[in-house]
């Protein structure tokens, strides 16, 4: 192929020299700001491989010995190191305390808020609203296992059901139509006693038949006027929350097979500060008991 | 450059074919040399086992609908991503996994350490219907999985992880049926199934012991994730390549 640089007349450029088929082509070369770039980066990467593990020689760890797992531990010792100071403190004491002390407590409130976010909101909703289906809200004063800090305390740590061998928070409902203490039409009655307990009942005469069969069977934990119980976490029947739902079908379901809502246990995921933090900041929420 | 002229390469198919190895070869010992340095890349910890069959019926499923399209099972090593997730993954904890599914797009969190996390109650409520319980979610709903589980070929499953290298025993493939149902029913006696796989947990995970769904096959696999090793006996020394 003859190879014949010329200048193109039209724009004044020179021709690559190839010639197809009486067709040629503008020779244009990459920016000068490109190919310097470029070269630029081929001197980065000799250096990068050197300083960096690439070469396969003592170790492979390159001339600074960096090693990410190594880097991440430093990184994460001295992120507690500066934090150890209020940390501790609010480790020490108690979330009564850390609510009393102003200081405390605008850390914890900042620090419970992060750890809520990544821990809690999943369940408990973004600002601790709840969902229906079992998942309590936690801005109202309506509470299972109580609304005290240590009571928070203690659902946080342990957990609800969450299969610790010597934990609190383990009591379950029985399974009234499933393991045959009560038939339908009893359980049936039952509902709508407890319906009227929060004067929605439709059916006085059912209600009336099941006054009876709530006490024999449910006031044990829920109270004779269906009160409630945070001692064995039966909940409040006689108001308009409800952690499953209020209406007839649900309550009926409740009744028959039970619900056995599960919370994990954070004493072995969360460090000690951190479940101060978290009692602090949910019981500022709203539903807060002193 | 007039002392290179590209066009002796360019005309010349063999001597094109030769740089080209050499330069590909180049690549690939960067990446193959520096694993013989090391006696293995895999770190020494205790605890990770093969998965139950319902496990691993679980895993299918989260393979199948393409869930590590928007979730990792991968915690770097950051310091954020610590705090946020817990321990940054091992190579350990996916040995088993054929394939891995570390994946590389978090439309989602992070899946590799949510075991646990959330109850049993909450993954069926949010696989049915993620709004429900997160508003803010843009995750699509998944309440088909109340449909059964087809467990009947699951001992051959179980196979074709042997074929490929995880050591799941001939007993372990004998009853791979029987551990399946005994894992997805709490009434269930699972002595037999326990001493097989350390550490599982029996459970009703959809919330209808009755009928074993697909539900229960994810919900197990998902309660288990970056569950099995004890970050708390793991020591350095342990995670560092020999």
């Amino acid at each position: 192929m003859p190879t014949k640089i010329e200048k193109d007349s039209l724009t004044g450029k020179d021709t690559t020299g190839h010639e197809w088929d009486g067709l040629r082509e503008l020779n244009t070369p990459l920016p000068k700001w490109w190919l310097y770039t470029f070269y630029a980066c081929i001197l980065f990467a000799a250096v990068y491989v050197v300083v960096y593990p690439a070469f396969p020689f003592q170790g492979a760890t390159g001339m600074t010995g960096w090693i990410a797992r190594e880097a991440v531990v430093d990184d994460v010792r001295n992120a507690q190191a500066r934090m150890a100071p209020m940390m501790q403190r609010l480790r020490e004491a108690t979330p009564q305390q850390i609510a009393q002390d102003a200081e405390l407590r605008g850390f914890a409130i900042a620090g419970g808020r992060i750890a809520f976010a990544n821990n809690c909101a999943g369940c408990h909703g973004a600002g601790g609203q709840g969902a229906v289906g079992g998942f309590p809200s936690l801005v109202d004063d309506d509470w299972i296992w109580g609304g005290q800090h240590d009571a928070i305390h203690t659902t946080i740590t342990h957990g609800v059901r969450a299969g610790e061998s010597d934990a609190e928070r383990t009591s379950m409902m029985p399974r009234f139509l499933a393991d045959g203490v009560l038939t339908l039409p009893q359980v049936n009655d039952t509902a709508e006693y407890v319906l009227s307990l929060s004067d929605r009942s439709t059916d006085a005469a059912a209600a009336q038949r099941g006054a009876n069969l709530f006490a024999e069977n449910c006031a044990a934990c829920h109270g004779e006027r269906g009160e409630g119980n945070r001692d064995v976490g039966a909940p409040l029947l006689s108001d308009r929350i409800w952690l499953y739902g209020g209406d007839k079908a649900s309550i009926v379901r409740s009744i028959s097979y039970s619900r056995a809502g599960v919370m994990p246990a954070w004493g072995g995921r969360l460090n000690p500060a951190v479940i101060n933090m978290l009692t602090v900041y949910v019981h500022a929420l709203g539903g807060g008991e002193n | 450059m007039r002392w290179f002229n590209h066009g002796i390469i360019e005309k010349n198919l063999i001597l094109m074919g030769v740089l080209t190895l050499i330069t590909v070869s180049i690549g690939g010992l960067a990446q193959i040399v520096p694993l013989f340095t090391v006696e293995s890349t895999i770190e020494r910890v205790e605890g990770v086992r093969p998965y139950t069959p319902l496990e691993l019926a679980g895993r299918n499923i989260y393979v199948r609908e393409g869930c590590y399209l928007c979730h990792s099972q991968m915690v770097r090593p950051f310091r954020d991503e610590l705090e946020r997730y817990g321990a940054y993954s091992l190579a350990a904890e996916s040995i088993y996994d054929h394939p891995f599914q570390w994946g590389s797009k978090r439309t989602g969190p992070d899946l590799a350490r949510v075991g646990g996390r959330y109850s049993d109650d909450w993954h069926a409520a949010h696989l049915r219907s993620p709004r429900a319980v997160v508003p803010e979610s843009v995750m699509p709903p998944y309440a088909f999985l109340d449909r059964p589980l087809n467990a009947s070929d699951i001992a051959s499953h179980l196979r074709a992880q042997v074929a490929v290298g995880v050591p799941y025993t001939a007993e372990m493939i004998a009853n791979a049926r029987a551990d399946l149902e005994a894992q997805a029913r709490p009434e269930a006696d699972g002595a037999a199934f326990a001493a097989r796989y350390p550490r599982a947990r029996q459970g009703s995970f959809d919330g209808n012991p009755a009928v074993v769904t697909e539900m229960d096959a994810l919900v197990a696999y998902l309660q288990m994730l970056g569950t099995l090793v004890r970050f708390s006996d793991v020591t350095p020394d342990q995670v560092r390549q020999q």
